[in-house]
């Protein structure tokens, strides 16, 4: 053993002799840093921390706040003089709503097509005894690796009628690699005897999946379902590539046409919503796009306390795969 | 029976979309159709390596990835390691919840809470405004687009990139920690001798991986952040093929860009998997 050099720390002269719980709990005293130190990393999480929360704040209360009350005090975090005309203005106006549907649709149904297929190839590829296991891995890997590119994806969509459609939204992503091999790999962690038994009692592969596999791997098709359904959610690409119909544009594409190219208050071809042209003095485009804003990441948040749960979750099933 | 669906899918739409790479040897005409386009050999190709626009795109491109490597890729270890010394259950908790949001959100509306802080009459303007003073024009200015494109991809994601190496953190064996507190080493010091050697495997992957990509510089966010003034800064691969490809119908050239960007980086990525497998950490399959 190393005599302590350096910084001699109060009690390492004593330390044998001592069983083991002793120097365990001594172990938790000395694990801590000096105040100073501690104190300076507490400060950079909070400074971290709140560079990352006051401007989430800031657009809710703006969202909420009268026109002037922003120019007034632009670093507000609650609202002041409250209204709700930012959110009369943009659920008024039908082509958001509309936009709201498109990617509901996508998420809910996107969403059970992606478990459904995703579960039941990952459930065959978990079974060492596949013929040409190896290989189809491989044929579901391979696309990670190396695409064809956004052009021949275009025209292979263009050719087989799903541009213009919202069932591309559906159909393109149905499976994500990475995700499969999530699910394999929680497959695997079942012990083959349950299966055994259950194929002793006559039970097709349907019927052990249906009934024994997928009630056991609740917390792994929660994992990976709802890393489809934010993915859905959020899709960007998709709808702007391949959906150039803007009745039919998924959530986020009309969210950048209103927050990011600033067509705020023309939001295009809507027919704009303001009837009442004495209320327009309480309205900018600040409000409205803060408002589009937080209705944007309402859901998220809703399902956000699921979301940490499960999310770090499958970054630890992610990490230990073999 | 049960992989069919996936088998299908895949071979449908990873494998099908092959034959449309022919475009880039085409002189592609819509109204004839794939096949029937007249092959152009290499002329794409040789169009895309002496336009003045390629260099241009290829140092955009790695230089921003590049930025975010140097730059983007230590904020979660550090991150981690501040977490890791928290004794405060509730703190780290709260500030975990907080830091992990943004991840969750889209680049759409992540840029739309950026643009809200410093966009032409976002937060920053009408604070210099109230001040007296001339506004700054950050959304739109070549001189600061790369660094607001780091910056904001960190603030948006260092919270989340934590986890792992927090998952490492606690695969660390505490004897390592006893053994050196008995040898006297101060917190400091069990950092540098302890938990940095137990995540190293960790860092060293992520950071092979990160280098590997380095032709993705962040499509998604730089289409939203991005606009015709900053184009000579941060105008990439992904985002030229988009525009050209899709907004000027210029198909054949589109994909040959794609088609380069796309073997180069299977290239490099399957070259750093070789790479992973050969130091004896996990490899990627």
């Amino acid at each position: 053993m190393v005599m302590p050099s350096g910084h001699p720390q109060p009690g390492t002269g004593q330390v044998q002799g001592e069983n083991e719980l002793e120097l365990i709990n001594r172990g938790n005293r000395l694990d801590r840093n000096p105040l100073w130190a501690q104190s300076l990393i507490h400060l950079v999480l909070i400074v971290l921390t709140l560079i990352t929360l006051l401007p989430i704040l800031n657009v809710v209360a703006m969202s909420f706040s009268e026109a002037h009350a922003i120019y007034s005090n632009p670093l507000m975090i609650i609202p002041e003089q409250f209204t709700l005309e930012a959110y009369n203005y943009i659920f008024a106006t039908p082509i958001l709503l509309r936009s709201f549907m498109v990617t509901a649709f996508a998420t809910v149904v996107g969403t059970s097509f992606n478990l459904f297929v995703t579960i039941m190839g990952a459930y065959a590829l978990s079974k060492t005894a596949l013929p040409g296991g190896r290989f189809l891995l491989w044929v579901c890997i391979f696309p990670m690796m190396f695409g064809p590119g956004l052009i021949p994806m275009y025209m292979l969509f263009k050719e087989i009628k799903l541009l213009d459609s919202i069932w591309v939204l559906v159909v393109s992503g149905l499976v994500v690699p990475f995700y499969l091999i999530l699910m394999r790999n929680f497959f695997w962690s079942i012990p083959d005897e349950l299966e055994e038994a259950m194929r002793i009692d006559g039970a097709s592969d349907m019927g052990i999946l249906w009934k024994m596999v997928i009630p056991l791997s609740k917390p792994a098709i929660a994992t990976v379902g709802l890393f489809y359904a934010v993915g859905h959610w959020n899709d960007f690409f998709t709808g702007l590539f391949f959906i150039n119909d803007n009745t039919k544009w998924p959530l986020q594409v009309l969210l950048r046409s209103i927050i990011i190219d600033m067509n705020a208050l023309n939001m295009r071809g809507v027919g704009t919503a303001i009837s009442q042209d004495s209320n327009k003095i309480m309205l900018t485009p600040e409000n409205i796009k803060a408002a589009t804003i937080v209705f944007a990441v309402t859901p998220i948040v809703l399902v956000y306390p699921f979301l940490q749960k499960y999310f770090v979750k499958g970054i630890m099933l992610g990490s230990v795969k073999g | 029976m049960l992989l069919a669906p996936t088998i299908i899918y895949f071979v449908v739409f990873s494998y099908v979309p092959f034959y449309g790479v022919a475009i880039a040897f085409k002189k592609f005409q819509p109204f004839l159709g794939i096949w029937d386009s007249p092959w152009v050999g290499w002329q794409n190709f040789a169009t895309m390596f002496t336009s003045k626009k390629f260099p241009e795109l290829l140092a955009n491109t790695v230089l921003i990835s590049m930025y975010r490597l140097v730059f983007g890729f230590p904020v979660p270890i550090l991150f981690a390691l501040l977490l890791n010394e928290v004794r405060i259950m509730w703190f780290k908790r709260t500030v975990q919840t907080i830091t992990y949001f943004p991840h969750f959100l889209s680049w759409v509306v992540f840029g739309g809470i950026v643009f809200h802080v410093i966009g032409p009459s976002g937060i920053i303007n009408l604070l210099l405004d109230k001040l007296g003073m001339e506004a700054v024009n950050l959304a739109a200015n070549p001189d600061v687009f790369r660094p607001l494109v780091v910056i904001t991809a960190i603030l948006k994601e260092f919270g989340w990139s934590a986890i792992i190496y927090l998952a490492a953190l606690t695969g660390i064996d505490p004897h390592q920690y006893e053994a050196a507190k008995v040898d006297g080493a101060s917190r400091l010091r069990q950092i540098w001798h302890v938990t940095l050697p137990g995540i190293r495997p960790m860092i060293a992957m992520l950071f092979i991986l990160q280098l590997s990509s380095i032709l993705d510089a962040g499509f998604e966010q730089i289409l939203i952040l991005s606009n015709p003034v900053v184009y000579g800064v941060g105008d990439i691969i992904d985002t030229y093929v988009y525009r050209v490809g899709l907004l000027e119908s210029n198909y054949g050239l589109a994909t040959a860009v794609g088609l380069f960007k796309g073997v180069i980086a299977a290239v490099l990525i399957i070259t750093a998997n070789h790479y992973i497998r050969k130091t004896g950490e996990k490899s990627l399959w």
